[in-house]
């Protein structure tokens, strides 16, 4: 549905040339969630914007369905722009216009009769929850209605196309949440194309079909969200599903878990006590994984420390896990973890 | 209660001296006024308006970037608001004179008082439109919008309250303008005042046109006020 080929940006800044996007080539299949992720500065926004050309590339092309828009004049280019909607981390409402003034006002620009206006609206104000609040000022709505109205504005020339840039960033988590369902539920029923520009894990974790890993302007991981945050490959992407799920134990943790093992081995010699850090991936079977354990082999299981996070359906993250029995038995169970494709790692 | 009568008698009775032919000059000379204003003031929302728009949009990563355009419009703009309005006013007569057919008088005036406030409105309208938020340009952008359909359909309308402020700003310095007109025989309440006030002795005549024009100042600044608060919704 959309081609990003070979796209380049660069700026002038008063410190010299800086390149923001370098080489970006991604297909984005047409009614997929497709994801752009990166830490802030990683070229997403300029990416986004290229897309529809609000920012002009230095080099590439951007193609959506069979229209090439790289080199397409100015009229074109507009008319082109009305099969791709957009929203925006700061909704971008025009102040002066009622909830329905600026759903409307893309029908307007696009030339729409007045009489066509009303019930185009009032569908699209229905479709998004809002209805009821079609005569209130944005000033007067909250910033998850704001981005509602954002949406109903996007959607209103019937686009194939919805790009969205950071679009969840100024919101709640609960809000963001229903903005998301919002933005999946319309995608499943339009099939509409949906580019999530975003920083948050979370929003990609919960509606992108697949992501793009930015870094630096350049597209350092493309795949399956499941594949992509459950085996990263490239430091910037593990970094982020590092900070979204491992944890390290804390030095005092540490020592207190250290002293209570001790005792447990003066207590009972002819066990052993070991401490266990498990990597839970897209790869790893967690059915079951702690009764599993606990059924499988005579064996106490303590949890230290856990951190795992549901990624569509497959849980990714670390499990701190204190252990007790006799060695042969801990050996087996620790084999068991990794044919499940567990990776389990002594700490103590 | 007598004594309090007794000391604000000679104020209540310091206009008893205004003869009903002065009241009747005070009458034409407020027209005067309201006339020379209000034409100059609807002429510089006219020009001035349009003149702002050109330099928002011209300038600097903006719409219709053009840096020459915006340089020259911003030169004249300046060199026009440089000029002290006195010596614009006797500067610009032989173009008066062709616009209005005359030199002198209440129509005379008109001429370069327009001509003063045109850049005026200009500056003060283009900080109005520069306030918009760059946000919504780009969200019409996206839109598919035309150049002119973001000035017309979401810079103006979005301004629109500060754009009513800066023509409040410009009406009341017109006002103050205005009182010079007098200069070129154009009437008004700031000729009467000088006339009659100071150069006939007559405070009472001094006071009287004081007190009209700051009611005249008060009024046009709380209608445009009510104007400004009824219209943003932010």
């Amino acid at each position: 549905m959309i081609y990003i080929d070979n796209l380049s940006k660069t700026y002038d800044t008063p410190h010299g040339r800086f390149a923001a996007l370098t080489g970006i080539s991604l297909d984005i299949q047409k009614g997929e969630v497709f994801g752009i992720i990166g830490p802030s500065g990683a070229g997403k926004s300029t990416l986004v914007q290229c897309i529809n050309l609000l920012e002009k590339p230095d080099s590439g092309t951007i193609r959506i369905g069979d229209q090439e828009l790289t080199g397409l004049g100015e009229a074109a280019l507009r008319r082109e722009r009305r099969r791709i909607g957009m929203i925006f981390q700061h909704f971008n409402l025009l102040s002066r216009r009622t909830v329905y003034g600026n759903v409307a006002l893309p029908l307007e620009i696009a030339g729409v009769p007045q009489a066509q206006i009303r019930p185009r609206v009032e569908h699209l104000l229905g479709l998004v929850g809002l209805a009821h609040l079609s005569d209130r000022y944005p000033s007067q709505i909250s910033g998850g209605q704001k981005q509602r109205v954002g949406i109903a504005r996007a959607l209103a020339n019937e686009p194939d196309v919805l790009l969205s840039d950071e679009a969840t960033s100024a919101l709640d988590p609960e809000t963001t949440h229903s903005i998301l369902a919002l933005l999946r539920d319309i995608n499943r029923k339009t099939g509409i194309t949906v580019v999530m520009i975003t920083h948050q894990m979370e929003v990609v974790r919960e509606i992108c079909d697949r992501v793009a890993v930015l870094s630096q302007g350049k597209a350092v991981e493309v795949g399956r969200t499941l594949d992509v945050f459950s085996t990263p490959e490239h430091d910037v992407t593990r970094g982020m599903v590092s900070a979204a799920t491992a944890s390290d134990l804390t030095d005092a943790t540490l020592e207190a878990v250290r002293q209570t093992m001790q005792q447990a081995t003066e207590q009972r010699p002819d066990q052993q006590q070991r401490l266990l850090r498990l990597s839970l991936s897209g790869l790893s079977d967690t059915g079951a994984l702690l009764t599993g354990l606990a059924r499988e082999f005579d064996m106490d299981i303590h949890l230290v420390q856990a951190r795992v996070e549901d990624i569509q359906g497959v849980a990714v993250g670390t499990l701190f896990i204190r252990v007790s029995g006799t060695p042969e038995v801990l050996n087996r169970a620790v084999q068991s973890l990794a044919q499940r494709q567990i990776e389990t790692v002594d700490i103590a | 209660m007598n004594s309090v009568t007794e000391f604000f008698s000679p104020l209540l009775h310091f206009f008893d001296r205004i003869s009903p032919q002065m009241l009747e000059l005070l009458r034409t000379s407020f027209m005067e006024t309201l006339l020379m204003v209000g034409i100059s003031a609807a002429v510089a929302v006219l020009v001035g308006i349009p003149l702002g728009v050109a330099l928002v949009v011209t300038h600097r990563g903006a719409l219709l970037e053009c840096l020459s355009l915006n340089r020259v419009l911003g030169l004249v703009v300046n060199a026009t608001r440089s000029v002290p309005f006195v010596i614009l006013m006797v500067a610009i007569i032989p173009f008066t004179r062709w616009v209005a057919g005359t030199s002198i008088g209440t129509t005379a005036a008109i001429v370069p008082l327009a001509v003063a406030a045109i850049p005026f409105m200009a500056r003060i309208a283009e900080n109005a439109m520069r306030e918009v938020d760059r946000g919504l340009i780009t969200a019409a952008r996206a839109m598919g919008a035309s150049p002119l359909q973001i000035i017309v359909k979401v810079i103006l309308p979005e301004a629109l309250p500060g754009l009513v402020a800066a023509t409040i700003v410009t009406v009341v310095s017109l006002i103050g303008y205005s009182a010079m007109a007098g200069a070129i025989g154009g009437g008004g309440l700031g000729d009467l005042g000088i006339r009659y006030g100071y150069q006939r002795f007559l405070p009472e005549v001094m006071l009287l046109v004081v007190l009209v024009l700051i009611l005249l100042v008060q009024a046009v600044q709380s209608l445009g006020d009510w104007l400004v608060r009824r219209m943003s919704h932010r």
